[in-house]
């Protein structure tokens, strides 16, 4: 056990990784040479060698198409996209290409991918830099969709991943690569498709994942100073879904409050308090809130953008509302 | 045909102005009054050789965040481009809704790209397409660094021009990187001129740093293009000056001697031993001259200061181009 950055666990998940099987290698834009755009593969290209730490073009439709040639035929690709906004780029070879050829060949070919991207806004870098769509990424069945939220989860997730067969999205925080937290040392491994219960309480679930589990715990704490309790449900990984946590916490405090960062249309959360009703409708005392993006593109002016951002006050004031 | 000292000067001008600016943003970001600044110190030859090549206002441009000058010789005025290095309210490409830098003026045809890199060329096309049906006499000009030119949008868009023969002139700015990486990560060509020869439209390699053979080139090409020949492509070499953006720290993949090799293709040092050579300026012509333009720099910065901040409802609209209750 080590306190270490979320920065770290996923460097230290990709490089056990890389140590323990040849057929790991990572490609993506500036992954090499340089360290990374977030500096988690910082040392990894001179100790692995060009081939295994591929500097690719700005070609994000050939990164993730050539990654998955490439899995097909046995290696095991991470592929790196700077942001999750150029994953818009290589939408055809993520949607139509990876989620779909173990069905469609009848699992004749497997594809072990991982696209490690980054997405969520805070740091003006405007509209077409900050998105959070993990959501559209959840709706298509044949990926997996997994989001990490503190350090030790991003380390053993990872790792999960990169042994998985299947294509799986892997969404860091672009600001949460600094945050600290108690990381097992070597292999540990978190399952992939797990929900967890972050913080107990009794009076109100607060279900959320990535960057909104921090903001949900310190809204819990303020609520605590008031003698609210929330139990805080982090999802983890949005496909496959881990009800099971949520629908169990439910049922104890019968309010729910579904904290997410990207927009509420279609989003997270409308999946989610869907899911509740069907499983626990006996079990509702309020009506389920979500608290989400403000529905506009996020804007570059810091105060737009943070008025734009759900807020800690936006958590404490939907707690109130249900409790 | 020998170019009027009065059109050299006001070339000159243009890039000396952007350049002020330029240097300001760094210094403001230095001094934490601004978040972000992306640079095109180096560029300014090309860009502004090309912008005078437009019929400007009446022709159309797609740049990129490198274009300072291009679009400072489009007429972005300084308090604009202070603006929105600021996030001000009043800022003309975006309200200050997008980052500084990603440049769009509809009052001079210029079409901001939204950032993901090469979708600039293919809206070029587009508006290529616009021209051709409405029948304009009228060129588009799309920017874009070389490492972009990797992405497939681009060879789409190239290919589309060609194909359709529309009257877009594609200038690929090779600053020698893209981010860290070098041009022979990029591309197994030489130059990305190179390229033309496999998508059917003319290609060809120019001193970036020469504003006067770009202007030249460029114009030709334009003239040629608004008279139905169409497109062209056109690689302009020159040197990033600076660091990619105010994020990135150059010193991880890059010598300060090559930085300082290079300084001496400095356009805008070159530019001004030109006209001295040629007797068009003085010494104290080009001090006084820098003098205006740090003043005009120095007052825009006050200016933009002194704005306000847009207000915090305006995050809210323009979503649509109607009102939609409760989108
Ligand atoms: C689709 C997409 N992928 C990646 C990026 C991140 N990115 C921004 S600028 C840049 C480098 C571009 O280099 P080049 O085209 O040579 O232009 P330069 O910045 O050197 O002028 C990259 C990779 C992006 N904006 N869009
Ligand atoms: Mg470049």
């Amino acid at each position: 056990m080590a306190k270490i950055t979320m920065r770290q666990a996923i460097s230290q998940a990709l490089w056990e990784e890389m140590e323990r099987d040849p057929k790991v290698f990572i490609l993506g834009q500036e992954v090499g040479v340089w360290g990374g755009t977030y500096a988690v593969t910082k040392g990894f290209y001179d100790h692995f060698g060009a081939d295994r730490v591929r500097d690719t073009p700005i070609s994000e439709a050939a990164i993730i198409g050539s990654a998955i040639g490439a899995a097909i035929a046995g290696t095991r690709p991470v592929a790196e996209l700077m942001t999750i906004n150029f994953a818009f780029s290589a939408m055809d070879h993520i949607v139509n290409q990876s989620a779909k050829m173990h069905y469609m060949f009848n699992g004749q070919m497997v594809l072990p991918l991982v696209i490690r991207t980054v997405g969520g806004g805070g740091r003006q870098l405007g509209a077409t830099h900050s998105q959070t769509p993990d959501a559209i990424f959840a709706h298509f069945p044949g990926l997996k969709v997994v989001a990490p939220g503190t350090p030790a989860d991003a380390k053993g997730l990872l790792k999960a991943a990169i042994r998985s067969n299947d294509p799986i999205m892997f969404i860091e925080h672009a600001t949460l690569y600094q945050i600290r937290g108690e990381v097992p040392d070597g292999d540990y491994i978190v399952p992939i498709g797990k929900s967890t219960v972050q913080r107990s309480g009794d009076h109100v679930t607060i279900v959320t994942y990535s960057k909104m589990l921090e903001l949900s715990l310190k809204a819990a704490e303020q609520l605590a100073k008031d003698g609210i309790e929330a139990e805080i449900v982090d999802l983890r990984t949005l496909r496959p879904l881990d009800m099971e946590p949520v629908i169990e916490s439910f049922k104890k405090t019968n309010r729910a409050v579904i904290v997410e960062e990207g927009w509420k249309s279609f989003g997270v959360g409308a999946e989610i308090s869907a899911q509740i009703y069907e499983h626990a409708f006996d079990y509702v005392d309020a009506p389920i809130k979500r608290v989400a993006q403000k529905e506009v593109p996020l804007p570059y002016n810091r105060n737009l953008e943070q008025m734009a951002l759900p807020q800690v006050e936006d958590i404490i004031k939907a707690v109130k509302e249900v409790l | 045909m020998e170019l009027s000292s009065e059109l050299k000067k006001e070339m000159y001008w243009m890039m000396l102005l952007s350049r002020r600016l330029d240097e300001r943003a760094w210094v403001l970001h230095r001094q934490g009054k601004i978040a972000f600044h992306i640079s095109g110190i180096g560029h300014e030859a090309a860009q502004v050789g090309a912008a005078f090549a437009l019929k400007r206002g009446h022709d159309w441009v797609t740049p990129y965040y490198r274009d300072l000058a291009l679009m400072v010789s489009l007429g972005l005025t300084p308090e604009e481009f202070m603006l929105s290095l600021m996030g001000k309210a009043g800022e003309p490409s975006s309200g200050s809704r997008q980052m500084p830098s990603h440049f769009g003026l509809r009052r001079v045809n210029a079409v901001s790209h939204s950032a993901p890199v090469a979708t600039q060329a293919v809206h070029a096309a587009g508006i290529g397409l616009a021209i051709k049906i409405k029948k304009e006499k009228k060129v588009v000009l799309t920017t874009i660094g070389e490492g972009s030119t990797s992405q497939g949008e681009w060879y789409e868009a190239v290919n589309w021009a060609a194909v359709h023969q529309l009257p877009v002139i594609f200038l690929v700015q090779n600053n020698q990187y893209a981010i860290s990486v070098p041009p022979e990560m990029q591309m197994a060509v030489k130059s990305a001129a190179d390229k033309a020869c496999g998508l059917g439209l003319p290609g060809q390699m120019i001193d970036g740093t020469d504003v006067i053979a770009v202007y030249e080139i460029i114009s030709e090409l334009a003239e040629a293009a608004r008279n139905g020949k169409g497109p062209a492509l056109v690689e302009a070499k020159m040197y990033r000056i600076t660091p990619h953006s105010s994020d990135d720290d150059d010193r991880t993949y890059r010598s300060r001697e090559e930085v300082e090799e290079n300084k001496k293709f400095d356009p805008l040092l070159l530019t001004k031993a030109r006209l001295i050579d040629e007797g068009i300026y003085t010494e104290k012509d080009l001090e006084d001259l820098d003098k205006k333009a740090k003043q005009m720099v120095t007052d825009a910065v006050k200016t933009a200061e002194e704005a306000p901040y847009p207000a915090a409802e305006e995050a809210a609209y323009p979503v649509y181009a109607e009102e939609v209750p409760n989108a």
